[in-house]
């Protein structure tokens, strides 16, 4: 009844870990085994330390974070995860296509399709700043390496930069990533984050991420993930009915633990029993059509 | 995040001050705090004192805590938490190993454990010992020093191996550098005696999502810090690997 599809990811279900909550270590991963799949933290060509703490912080309905693509290095990385008995997707940055490919090359052993990280909203250019002009380029070069590309963006331009996936022949679209936001300490009359700016993600995000993907959806035929804010399982059918194929989930792991997973799962076949529906697919963009 | 001012400073000796925060905090012995020290950084320490006031006691050793040291009665910190396990109380004899500055998180476990208490307090040097004096009215208190400048010449672990043998106790609980700890890990499994250790490592988010603190599948910000043998047996990296900020394993010498 949950089972899904994207590209050749198969998936018992249609929730997924967000990537850069854990996800930097093998047993973190294979905690999230109720997951359809998992996304890693995004890695690298090159070992990076991150921002300086504060990296995070609570607010009241969502958190802030400014991690800032810390990360051994794929090199590294690919130690960490062998034999990681788990659906996994590995989530990639990159300056330009050529560290791109060569994350994507090392990964290939040990993932079942690449998302390719174009929108963490406080790396510059390592994120969304990452050029338009350069996706598709990009995408069309993942591609060769032979598994199902995905492209994840955040709120800014996001139409366009479908667009420009798509055409390089992205599988899916994953939307959206945490939003280019800040907080000051008014006590003390300073930003909080060590990198000053950082992204807010949670529930006060929500509402953006199904604007995002209804607009995806309702323009391009592809594939969305849809990710932003989700806590409960009326969250997950929001987004599937504003054409989401899938979804991920990251801050409210944070609140809940990783048992967040099996409960979204049961409680989401319920609804669906309770509603007549038969299948998950069922209601995949069903507010498009209104 | 709750901004408070720092109340009291207490300077032990040219690396070591406790400071004391005006703000009100209730916690387990052996929890610890994210002290955010506007516009520098954010540290992990654990509360050497809770209660109607708070205190920390910082060992200078780089940027944040070089920042620590210099800050004055009056100025304004950060402070969210408090965060981790904590130590459990069990039985009614206890033996606490401290190393250097761990004996911040075993201070107010001396404190609050009922029974019988023995601390064996270890330091490089006699001026680098800490709450001598406040641990004396709690415990019976061996020092130890690498140098012998004061109490037995060597390491607090040569000095449990020996109360070990003479002496049973219900529990073991240890803070410290991690080599030392993973000894009076060996020694407690060979005495069977049930022990709990306080363990350090990299943090960033200190409420477990970010995977910075990670050791084989165990969150040290939000499983631990504090750990007992039966877990300590387990972890693979205990005692030879931590992370760096990126997340990469490095050696621990
Ligand atoms: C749970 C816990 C409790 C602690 N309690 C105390 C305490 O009571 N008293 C005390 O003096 N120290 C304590 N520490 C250690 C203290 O956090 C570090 O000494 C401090 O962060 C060093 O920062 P720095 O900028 O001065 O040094 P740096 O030059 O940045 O680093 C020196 C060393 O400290 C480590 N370190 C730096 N930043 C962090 C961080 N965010 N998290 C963990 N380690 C870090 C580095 O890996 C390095 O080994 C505790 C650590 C943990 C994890
Ligand atoms: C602590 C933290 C770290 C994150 N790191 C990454 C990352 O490395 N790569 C990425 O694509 N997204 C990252 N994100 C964004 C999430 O994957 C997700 O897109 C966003 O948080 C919105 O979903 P949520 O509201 O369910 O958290 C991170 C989010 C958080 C909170």
């Amino acid at each position: 009844m949950l089972e899904t599809k994207i590209a050749s990811v198969k998936m018992k279900n249609p929730l997924m870990l967000a990537s850069g909550i854990l996800g930097l270590t093998k047993e973190s991963l294979e905690k999230f085994k109720d997951a359809g799949a998992v996304v890693t933290k995004s890695i690298g060509k090159k070992e990076r330390k991150g921002y300086k703490n504060p990296v995070f912080y609570e607010l009241s309905c969502g958190i802030l974070n400014a991690i800032g693509l810390a990360n051994p290095g794929i090199d590294e990385y690919i130690k960490e995860i062998k034999g990681a008995r788990i659906n996994l997707i590995g989530s990639i940055f990159g300056k330009n296509e050529e560290e791109f490919l060569y994350v994507a090359e090392k990964f290939k052993p040990y993932v079942k399709a690449f998302e390719l990280n174009m929108s963490c909203p406080h790396a510059k250019k390592l994120g969304m700043e990452y050029s338009t002009r350069k996706i598709r380029e990009t995408v069309e070069l993942i591609k060769q390496v032979g598994k199902p590309v995905f492209v994840k963006l955040g709120v800014e331009n996001i139409l366009r930069r479908a667009e420009k996936a798509i055409e390089g022949g992205a599988d899916g679209i994953v939307a959206i990533n945490s939003i280019k936001a800040m907080a000051i300490c008014i006590d003390v009359a300073k930003p909080v984050l060590g990198n000053k700016i950082g992204g807010y993600s949670g529930e006060a995000i929500k509402p953006i991420g199904i604007r995002c993907v209804y607009e995806i959806a309702a323009n391009f035929d592809i594939p969305v993930i849809g990710v932003g804010g989700i806590t409960n399982e009326k969250d997950v059918i929001e987004y599937m009915m504003a054409g989401a194929h899938a979804v991920q989930i990251g801050t409210a792991i944070y609140y809940e633990g990783e048992g967040i997973f099996k409960k979204i799962a049961k409680k989401l076949k319920r609804w669906l029993e309770e509603n007549g529906y038969n299948s998950i697919k069922d209601i995949i963009g069903l507010a498009l059509k209104n | 995040m709750f901004i408070c001012r720092i109340s009291k400073i207490l300077k032990h000796n040219a690396t070591h001050k406790t400071l004391f925060l005006d703000l009100k905090m209730r916690a387990q012995p052996g929890q610890f705090v994210m002290v955010w020290i506007p516009g520098i950084d954010e540290i992990p320490m654990s509360l050497s004192h809770f209660g109607n006031e708070i205190a920390i006691t910082v060992e200078k050793v780089g940027e944040a805590t070089e920042a620590l040291h210099n800050m004055k009665k009056g100025d304004k910190l950060g402070i969210r938490g408090p965060y981790g396990n904590g130590f459990k109380i069990v039985g009614k004899k206890a033996l606490f190993v401290a190393g250097g500055v761990g004996i911040a998180p075993l201070l107010p476990l001396i404190k609050e454990y009922e029974g019988e208490k023995c601390v064996i307090l270890g330091a490089r040097n006699k001026n680098l010992l800490l709450f001598e004096d406040e641990i004396k009215k709690f415990a019976n208190l061996y020092i130890t020093t690498d140098d012998g400048s004061a109490g037995y010449r060597g390491f607090a672990t040569d000095l449990a191996k020996k109360i070990l043998m003479r002496e049973k106790f219900d529990v073991v609980y240890t803070c410290g550098p991690e080599p030392m700890m993973k000894k009076v890990l060996d020694l407690c499994i060979k005495s069977k005696i049930p022990l709990q250790a306080s363990l350090e490592r990299y943090m960033k988010c200190g409420v477990g999502i970010c995977d910075s603190c990670a050791i084989d599948g165990y969150h040290v910000c939000k499983d631990g810090p504090v750990f007992n043998e039966s877990i300590l047996m387990k972890l693979s990296d205990f005692g030879k690997w931590k992370r760096n900020e990126a997340g990469r394993k490095i050696s621990i010498s």
